[in-house]
Order: C-alpha cells, then sequence, then structure tokens
C-alpha cells in the first residue's frame, strides 16, 4: 500500500518539473499546489504568476481565485491581465499549467463544451478563461489529470486551447510561435511527453502499481511508448510531509 | 510565409463596432468638463445605462466588483444587454438572475474558480437563448486595449488554429513585415462600463491598489463610465501624487460612492470575501424556484445596496471580512 493518493503523487511529479528561477502561469487548485511546492522545496526562486496580474507572491495559504488578495500577497509586482499575457507573448514564460474535459493524441484540449451544437451546447463549461493564450504562448504547457478513456479520447468535442492540433508541424503553420507546445501530460497511471516527429503523446513514465494495459486500457486513442520506459519516482517523504503540512493543510486539494 | 497562405475567419457574431472613427467622433463630445459628479446608484444607472447596450464590468468576477450597480441594473430590469464575460464569476451570477443578457462574448462565464460552477448560470447558456461569441481572456484584454488606444483592431500570435478561433469574430492577417500570420482582435468599445476603485474624488480622479486586471484600459475603451467606490477623497490627494492616478476623470461620466461595494466579494487591501454567502448561494441555485425567492429577497426587494448589506450581517459582517483579509496588518 502506497502511503500517498494519486493526486499528492501528481503534484510532486509536477512539481519537480520547476526548475529553479523559471517563470509559470498557474491557476488555482493542484498547479498552485505543485508550483508552491517546488518553491519549497528545490525552486525558492521559481517565479509564479497569476493571470488576473499578481507577479511572485509570497502565497500566504491557496488562494481560491486567482484574481484574490493572496495572488499579489508581498508580490514583486501587481499587475495587470494583458501584462501577464504580453510577458507570455514575448517568451518571457516558461511553464504553464491547464485542464479539461477532453484531451486528444496531440495534447489538445477541451474545456468548453460537450455536444455539437455550440449555439446550444449539451454540457457548458467555462471555456477557455486564460487557457487558450497560455497554451498559445508559454513555452512548455503540461496538464495534471486523472486517466480514462472518455477524457483522452481522439474524438474531442471542441479544441478550447491548443496542443499541436493536427500534429506534426500543424501548430506553427497555424500561426502560434515556434518552439512552444505541450510538454508533459501528469496523470494517476503515468507521465506522457509527446513525439518529437509526429506530435503524438507517448508515455515516458509508468506510476508506481500501475501497468503498460492499464495505461494504455484508459486512453481512448493509441499511445506510443518510448523505447526505455522508467518507473516514476514515487513522492518522497520531505515532499509529502511540506504539500501536507505548508502547501495544503486543509486537504482542499489533495483530499479531493 | 508565401502569399498562398490561407486566412481564416471565426464565423460567430461580433456584438460590437469596431470602428474606430465612430468612435473618435463619439469621444469628440464626451464631456472634459471637471465638475462634481457625485450621484447615486439608481441615478447612474437611470441615466448611463439603456436597454440593448453593451455592458462590461470591472474587477474579476468576485474580486474588485461593483455589486451596487449590478444589483441595481436588475431592480431596473434592464434588458437584452450585451456583456464581456471576461473572468465573469459572481457579476454574471446576478446579471442571469435579472435575467439582463442576451449576449455573451465568453472568455470565462458559468464557473466561481475553485468554488465550482453555477447551476443558475449554466441553465442559461445550455438554453440556446443567449447568442454566444467565443473568445479568451487575453483577447479580451486586447480588444479593450485596442479601443483604448484608438484603433480598430489589435494583432497578436493566440488562438489560431483552435475551435476558441472558429466559434470566435476574430480574422487572420499577415503582417506587413515579416509575412508572419496574426490573429486581429477587434476593438471592444463597450457603451458602459462599471468599475470599483479603493477611492476616488467626487470629479472621478481613482486609486486602485493591488491587481488590476483591464481596468485602467476599460475605462479609457468604454463610453459611458461609472465608478462605484469605498470612500471619497479630496482633490488634493491626488494632486499630491499625480503618479498613482489609476483613472483620470474625463473618462467618468458618474461616481458613487459605496463602502463594502465589493460584498460579498474580496477588495484587495480592505476585506476579504464572504465565501459563506457565495457558497449558500451556488446551493441555493441548484432549485430554481427557491433561487427565484432568494433573488428576489436579496436583490429586487432591497432598496439599495445599504439595505442589502443590513440583509447580509451589515457592519458586524464587514468587521469579520476585514479581519480576515490577507493584505490587511492584524496584529
Amino acid at each position: 500500500m502506497a502511503d500517498y493518493n494519486p493526486m499528492e503523487l501528481m503534484i510532486c511529479v509536477a512539481a519537480r518539473n520547476l526548475e529553479d528561477g523559471a517563470t509559470v502561469v498557474v491557476g488555482t487548485g493542484a498547479p498552485c499546489a505543485a508550483a508552491m511546492l517546488a518553491q519549497k522545496t528545490h525552486s525558492p526562486n521559481l517565479c509564479i504568476m497569476f493571470e488576473a496580474g499578481g507577479i511572485a507572491p509570497i502565497l500566504p495559504s491557496m488562494p481560491i481565485s486567482v484574481g484574490d488578495s493572496r495572488t499579489f500577497h508581498r508580490a514583486i509586482l501587481a499587475s495587470s491581465m494583458p501584462d501577464v499575457m504580453e510577458t507570455c507573448q514575448r517568451g518571457m514564460v516558461d511553464y504553464t499549467f491547464l485542464g479539461g474535459a477532453q484531451i486528444d493524441m496531440y495534447g489538445n484540449i477541451n474545456s468548453t463544451m460537450i455536444g455539437d451544437d455550440h449555439a446550444k451546447p449539451k454540457v457548458r463549461f467555462p471555456g477557455s478563461g486564460g487557457a487558450n493564450d497560455l497554451a498559445s504562448l508559454c513555452w512548455r504547457t503540461m496538464m495534471m489529470t486523472p486517466q480514462d478513456a472518455k477524457r483522452f479520447t481522439d474524438k474531442i468535442n471542441f479544441i478550447t486551447s491548443p496542443g499541436y492540433l493536427q500534429g506534426g508541424n500543424t501548430r506553427y503553420e497555424a500561426g502560434l510561435p515556434k518552439g512552444t507546445g505541450p510538454y508533459r501530460i501528469i496523470t494517476n497511471m503515468a507521465i506522457m511527453g509527446f513525439d518529437e516527429e509526429t506530435k503524438w503523446m507517448k508515455v515516458l513514465n509508468v506510476n508506481p502499481g500501475y501497468s503498460r494495459k492499464d495505461i494504455q486500457d484508459n486512453c481512448g486513442f493509441e499511445l506510443k511508448w518510448a523505447d526505455k520506459l522508467v518507473d516514476t519516482d514515487p513522492p518522497h517523504a520531505d515532499e509529502l510531509r511540506i504539500l501536507r503540512e505548508e502547501v495544503d493543510p486543509h486537504r482542499y486539494i489533495i483530499g479531493r | 510565409m508565401n502569399k498562398a497562405v490561407e486566412l481564416k475567419q471565426g464565423q460567430n457574431q461580433l456584438f460590437s463596432d469596431p470602428d474606430a472613427d465612430k468612435a473618435r467622433e463619439f469621444f469628440r463630445h464626451k464631456s472634459r468638463a471637471m465638475v462634481n459628479k457625485v450621484t447615486t446608484a439608481e441615478d447612474a444607472v437611470k441615466r448611463l445605462l439603456k436597454d440593448g447596450d453593451y455592458l462590461t464590468i470591472g474587477g474579476f468576477g468576485a474580486n474588485r466588483i461593483p455589486t451596487a450597480i449590478l444589483h441595481e441594473i436588475c431592480r431596473q430590469g434592464k434588458k437584452n444587454l450585451a456583456f464581456a464575460g471576461h473572468t465573469a464569476t459572481h457579476d454574471m451570477q446576478i446579471l442571469i438572475a435579472g435575467e439582463c443578457i442576451d449576449r455573451l462574448d465568453i472568455a470565462y462565464i458559468i464557473g466561481l474558480e475553485a468554488r465550482g460552477l453555477s447551476p443558475s448560470s449554466r441553465r442559461a447558456v445550455e438554453s440556446g437563448k443567449i447568442k454566444l461569441t467565443e473568445w479568451t481572456n487575453a483577447t479580451l484584454s486586447w480588444r479593450i486595449k485596442a479601443a483604448a488606444m484608438g484603433l480598430s483592431f489589435l494583432p497578436a500570435r493566440n488562438i489560431m488554429g483552435t475551435d476558441t478561433f472558429k466559434y470566435s469574430a476574430d480574422k487572420e492577417i499577415v503582417c506587413p513585415f515579416t509575412g508572419q500570420k496574426y490573429v486581429a482582435h477587434p476593438a471592444l468599445y463597450p457603451d458602459f462600463a462599471a468599475i470599483h476603485v479603493h477611492e476616488c474624488d467626487v470629479y472621478g480622479n481613482a486609486h486602485v491598489f493591488g491587481s488590476s486586471v483591464s481596468d485602467q484600459d476599460l475605462a479609457k475603451a468604454a463610453k459611458r463610465v461609472v465608478l462605484t467606490t469605498e470612500r471619497i477623497i479630496p482633490n488634493e490627494e491626488i494632486r499630491r501624487q499625480p503618479h498613482a492616478t489609476f483613472i483620470p476623470f474625463w473618462c467618468v461620466d458618474a461616481v458613487v460612492e459605496v463602502p463594502y461595494g465589493s460584498y460579498p466579494g474580496n477588495m484587495p487591501y480592505e476585506y476579504f470575501s464572504d465565501e459563506a454567502y457565495l457558497k449558500e448561494w451556488l446551493n441555493i441555485e441548484k432549485d430554481p424556484e427557491e433561487f427565484k425567492k432568494f433573488f428576489k429577497k436579496q436583490v429586487l426587494d432591497t432598496k439599495n445596496f445599504n439595505e442589502y448589506l443590513e440583509l447580509n450581517g451589515g457592519i458586524e459582517k464587514m468587521i469579520k471580512l476585514r479581519a480576515i483579509e490577507h493584505l490587511t496588518d492584524k496584529k
């Protein structure tokens, strides 16, 4: 029996991808927890940014809104939404995290609707917010999500935020900045990257307790596999302690 | 990039006119008088907002929002408004409950961020009765910025290749210098904007502290602007530190003094959001009949914002919310 839950694993893995001195735009919830954990472990100089304008705050606790008082608590800068987005467009933002109801093999994400009539959706979600902008303009986009065959689909209902679009070079042909795109998809079962040529989703690491079959069975499209699959390094005791005691003591995120 | 590059355009409706010359013609006749603009929410909404107008709200959904103006729009039964859902959360919950909106520019709607989704707003958007055009947060910021600059569009590098673009009213263009493909975001000149500020003088010269979202551009882009303010300060305070002026008087048509005016939202450096109340509102929305009664009691049947505050705990509640604000020194 592992002494951590899937959310704790995903947050710890995500945090390890944020190196010291990098810039990252986060939303509320798990991405914010990952950034806070990174800052309290190996990346004390991680610059955390919020799309409403808060830049490099000392977060007293987890924000409930990306514009609430905490997002610029003892911050370097309380700026504006266009300023944050223009900083992304200028190429100064390394990472962002997105969420969504569906993701396809090219890392395109749907957070807009289920159904086939845009004017009268079967199920409506909030829409892009800043997600499309961050996916378009930050260098590396990551996603933390539980994995199942409905969410990981080749029949995405709506591309809210761009991954590699139709694969290959299509993202850059569409006009989006060169060198940007999805980087890591972190699930409860595995860590995926993308094939360099085809831009198709590729499993890099297998999480403890899961098999190749589990990972493929819980994905609606055929996954590619790295030549050398590596086992995911499980959360370390010190990561878990800081996550539980300092980052999310009320278990708002890790209790989900 | 070669000449054969195919330029796409979004297929949905543009709800506002991006024409910069028409906007200039309006602004040519906008008053430059530095006169006392203090009035009530009732008068400001009656005088400055018409049925069918394009409405924008400052702040960020449930942070620094002009609640008194939102309530007044519902009480006066304003109809057929277009609305910019530029991270619209509690502000949109109010306008949907008041059945004020029939066109919606969407960046972020129906959610209350980490608090969950609004059942009432969701029902309204899924009903098919509201016309929807998709955008993004940066896109709406830049559309407002284009208007603030007196232009008809701004080029940018987001959104292309996605369905968000397909259901927008954007158009692709080619950079005349580099040949790079860009998206052209049409300028958004709203008819009306309401913005809640920390302090301003009677002329509308305002200070805002903390993240500004798009509000400096919004005050310039909108044809008519109402400020609600936590407090009115002497003009001398503005003149003492002109570098701190966030919105100047010539953008502003009316000033309404509304202490605790962002309630139940967060007002940075003043008070935190009333999370229990926002949760209660979300819960009650699950039952449309119960919610109708709740909204009538809370908003339609209250005479003004002070009565609404009294109904929800008055000054005692406000003192509690001041005590939990993160940007005050409580020690």
